[in-house]
């Protein structure tokens, strides 16, 4: 079988110090993904004479649909001017950061944009030191509960950046990549100190590389405080071993169960492991003692720490061959390894097919992409533009059932275009409502995609439910005051938006007799947003 | 372009065909009850069921050991050889010495691959672990279509989990109810929109779905109402597990037969705690909500009623580095119920083994001696009559074993 030729160990290093050294270190609110060219084979699968063939106004809410968050009067004109080609190469390798003013002046607002994260972590460690001293209990439970309010802000904080961005950012894809892999590499605010870190990890951990390589990415997840806190890597160490994080991350994150690694793998990839974990002390602390021969092995980079002391130097064997590396060389040897395995190419062609296209895309297609992988050696844009231009995909438009997310973001999109909410709390109690709330999967194998994990009796009533509350009450997303009175109609004109009406001619006919009952532009956005085509993208 | 699936998909069942239903029908007098209550993450069964004479217990876990009765915060004595977690003084304690609880240790699947997710969703398929996988085909939607099909019965089960998704075990043919229940609000959609959104799907594979949401949403509704009327009679109200129990109680006395609820939060890798700590916490708030089940459902459903309690596998016996447990192997499984027999009826079931360090599977797990579809599948026989043809329809290729659970 031919093995794709991953580059030495000592050029993945640099790649991942080059992308690390951006970490924490850039501008506070930027999030820029770091530039880079694209892949020949993104260039090549947009070079499909499919994709320079005009489209009609529904062909264009598919594309929408799939690409973006969801179809919006403002995507549709941009996809207009561009011509598909030339907007599916801007969506695959968005520049710099450019949401709109007034949704860049309220991420910019939030807390966790004014500090950085060594800030906002000496924070707390200085609350914790004051709940130590407190010597009146009264006293000692006030100040454990401001810290708790203070974490859930964080946490909450990082969500609403995250919507902001799912609403209003031109890089769509981006955007919905960057769920997607928040989802895959899932850490949960219900776990420990997760509520801290999470913002940080999507931040600079996950959403720089949501269109770059995976390896790079796999690499930044795993030295993030959110994931070695959240899958206990922080507490493995030579004598305690902890093969929690070790087996999660062969089993979820890249070759998937089943592949061919045994219990062994996991367990010498939990001994190649130990020792990997982040640290708080300030960041020009003196190393820990090492003895001579192992000072060398030592690494911090921002929270990141390789401790020496705490890794096991005994060789191991993974995946049927030794490993040659010690200490975190050793570590990247086996992660190189990891995901030049075939079973690593598959399991990630395999879950981007599934969110993008259908709970069951054809073997073909999802070979095409494993092997864009492959050949990409690991570049994400590469893999998703292999997969969206593929004849297979574009075959199958309408068949993706929506998540809460896709169904909550998207119809908020739809409804009202680029208008800055100003009140994101509904939307956070609509994806709670539907079971999706952001960070908020307590499994480490993150949201489920297929339709008959989000369509049961019981999910699709509580869809019409909330269904119901934007067709009527649209219009709480743009209050100012919790409890201010709405604005005058409180409802949106859904049946005005070009998108809206570009979707209708192809509609059942049981769908379109059921808009006509409307008795009102309530009923009519109510049922619109029920109807089964909109369940689908 | 090609049409959309849920339009040229098979026609469901028409609207009028739900409303129809007897979804207001109360179970008749002796029809047995099954609610399936699935611990999700794997718990640790050895601070639950405590195997107090094993020496090589409390060598094992030097610092997350139950002690032994009689000591301080030690265990509750079931027997000469196990005890119980000594949160579960007013909850589970009472049920055992009554006879209306039962555990069996060293059970579980022969899965192996430790993974919480594929073995989660292997139990709840319940199919043979060689061969092709359906993820379409759970265990308690199958006994639902046997149920359903027997001729003896007058009428077929009605099924629900108290879940936000419908889960696994009860994906399949036959139709199913799901609604989590910790948080239920008034409904906006009101039943003239009710009817015009189900007949958008009407003859779409959604359809059947949307038309029993409608419906029971109506019934869960209508539990809350008589909570309310109670609350006001100055009840005290449950939170947490328990409010969700006691919902499913109303649920199962009235209207549904067969349920599934899963309850998160085992996965106890670091600091789990002893007789206090996080995992004391959360087996005292489960067994408070399971005995405020069997008080709610009543005392006539209650006889005929069997909970059983799983998990997807055990934890390690010796403690981590962390004052944890990582996985592990074979479980302990609990039944509760006011008709178990008086062989079974405060018991430790099953087959046994020794609790050394010489007996543990992989010298490092509880072995799996009681399989759980075998046992299962025991189960339903007694509990339905079924025939070992209709067993081998809702676990293919077991092996049941009666245990004499009731």
């Amino acid at each position: 079988m031919r093995r794709p030729h991953f580059a030495q160990e000592k050029y993945w290093i640099w790649i991942a110090a080059a992308a690390l050294a951006g970490c924490t270190a850039l501008p506070q609110g930027t999030g820029t993904a770091t530039p880079y060219h694209a892949d020949p084979l993104t260039r090549q699968a947009l070079a499909s004479p499919q994709l320079t063939a005009p489209l009609t106004a529904e062909q264009r809410q598919q594309w929408l649909d799939r690409i973006t968050w969801g179809a919006s009067d403002s995507d549709d004109v941009q996809l207009q001017k561009l011509g598909l080609k030339a907007w599916l190469a801007q969506q695959l390798a968005p520049g710099l950061a450019s949401l709109p003013a007034e949704a860049q002046q309220r991420v910019d607002a939030l807390d966790i944009s004014q500090r950085s994260m060594e800030q906002i972590q000496q924070d707390v460690a200085a609350q914790r030191q004051a709940i130590r001293n407190a010597a009146d209990p009264e006293e000692k439970s006030r100040l454990g509960q401001a810290l708790q309010r203070q974490l859930n802000q964080w946490a909450q904080e990082a969500q609403k950046r995250h919507l902001l961005r799912a609403l209003y950012s031109p890089h769509q894809l981006q955007e919905q990549m960057t769920w997607f892999w928040m989802n895959h590499f899932n850490v949960s605010t219900r776990k420990g100190d997760v509520r801290l870190w999470v913002g940080d990890y999507e931040e600079h951990a996950i959403r720089p590389h949501a269109l770059g390589n995976f390896r790079q990415l796999l690499e930044a997840s795993m030295r993030h405080p959110a994931m070695l806190v959240y899958l206990d890597n922080a507490s493995n160490a030579a004598g305690h071993i902890n093969e929690n994080y070790a087996r999660e991350l062969l089993e979820l994150h890249t070759m998937g169960v089943g592949s061919g690694y045994t219990q062994a793998d996991v367990q010498a990839m939990a001994h190649v492991l130990t020792g990997v974990g982040f640290t708080t002390r300030e960041a020009g602390a003196p190393a820990p003692k090492l003895r001579p021969e192992r000072r060398g092995d030592y690494v911090r980079q921002g929270f990141f720490e390789f401790n020496p002391n705490r890794h096991d130097y005994t060789p191991q064997t993974f995946l049927g061959r030794p490993l040659q590396g010690q200490g975190m060389a050793q570590v990247e040897e086996a992660l190189d390894r990891i995901v030049a395995a075939p079973a690593t190419a598959r399991f990630v062609a395999r879950k981007l097919a599934v969110y993008f296209i259908d709970d069951n895309p054809p073997a073909q297609l999802v070979e095409r992409a494993a092997q864009a992988f492959e050949r990409s050696r690991g570049d994400i844009a590469a893999t998703l533009a292999t997969l969206l231009a593929a004849p297979e995909a574009m075959q199958r438009f309408g068949q993706r059932f929506k998540d809460p997310v896709h169904y909550v973001v998207g119809a908020t999109r739809l409804a009202y275009d680029q208008r800055v909410a100003t009140d994101m709390a509904p939307l956070l109690g609509w994806l709670s409502r539907l079971g999706e709330p952001l960070y908020g999967h307590e499994t480490p194998d993150g949201y489920p995609l297929a339709q008959s994990d989000w369509s049961s009796s019981g999910q699709m009533t509580a869809r019409f439910e909330v269904a119901r509350q934007m067709a009527a009450r649209g219009t709480v997303l743009f209050r100012t005051e919790p409890q201010a009175a709405l604005e005058k109609p409180p409802y949106p004109d859904l049946a005005k938006r070009g998108s809206v009406q570009a979707r209708l001619p192809s509609w059942s006919a049981r769908s379109r007799q059921a808009l006509a009952q409307a008795r009102n532009p309530v009923d009519w956005n109510t049922y619109f947003l029920s109807a089964p085509e909109m369940m689908f993208r | 372009m090609q049409r959309r699936r849920f339009l040229s998909a098979a026609a469901g069942l028409p609207f009028a065909a739900y409303l129809g239903r007897g979804w207001t029908a109360t179970p008749q007098a002796g029809t047995p009850r099954f609610l399936l209550v699935f611990l999700r993450g794997a718990y640790d069964c050895n601070s639950l069921l405590v195997p107090t004479h094993s020496e090589f217990y409390y060598r094992a876990r030097p610092t997350i050991a139950i002690a032994r009765p009689g000591q301080a915060q030690g265990a509750l004595a079931l027997n000469a050889d196990w005890g119980l977690h000594p949160m579960l003084e007013d909850s589970i304690l009472p049920l055992f010495q009554s006879r209306q609880a039962c555990f069996v240790p060293f059970a579980g699947t022969n899965d192996l691959s430790r993974s919480h997710f594929e073995t989660q969703d292997s139990i709840e398929l319940g199919q043979p672990l060689e061969g092709h996988k359906s993820f379409q085909s759970g265990f308690l939607n199958r006994l639902t279509q046997v149920l359903q099909s027997d001729r003896q019965s007058h009428r077929g089960p009605s099924t629900m989990a108290f879940t936000a998704q419908l889960p696994l075990a009860l994906r399949g043919s036959a139709q199913a109810a799901n609604m989590a229940l910790a948080s239920v609000g008034k409904a906006g959609v009101d039943e003239r929109h009710s009817q015009v959104i189900a007949s958008m799907y009407q003859g779409t594979p959604l359809g059947g779905a949307v038309a029993e949401g409608f419906s029971v949403r109506d019934a869960v509704q209508r539990g809350v109402q008589e909570e309310m009327d109670r609350a006001g009679r100055d009840a005290i109200s449950a939170k947490g597990f328990s409010l969700v129990a006691q919902r499913m109680a109303v649920l199962m006395r009235e209207q549904f037969d067969l349920g599934f609820v899963d309850v998160g939060g085992w996965d106890t890798h670091v600091n789990q705690g002893s007789a206090s700590g996080n995992l004391a916490n959360r087996l005292a708030e489960l067994s408070r909500g399971l005995a405020t089940f069997a008080q709610e459902i009543g005392p006539e459903p209650w006889r005929n009623t069997v909970v059983a309690v799983i998990s997807e596998f055990g934890r390690t016996f010796r403690e981590n580095g962390n004052k944890g447990t990582d996985h592990g192997h074979g479980t302990v499984y609990w039944f509760l119920g006011g008709g178990l027999s008086s062989r079974a009826g405060g018991s430790i079931a099953g087959t046994q083994a020794e609790v050394t360090e010489k007996a543990l599977f992989q010298n490092r797990d509880y072995p799996v001696l009681n399989e759980y579809r075998d046992v299962l599948g025991g189960l339903f026989g007694r509990m339905y009559g079924l025939s070992p043809a209709q067993v081998q329809q809702v676990f293919p290729a077991s092996q049941a074993r009666d245990l004499h659970l009731v």
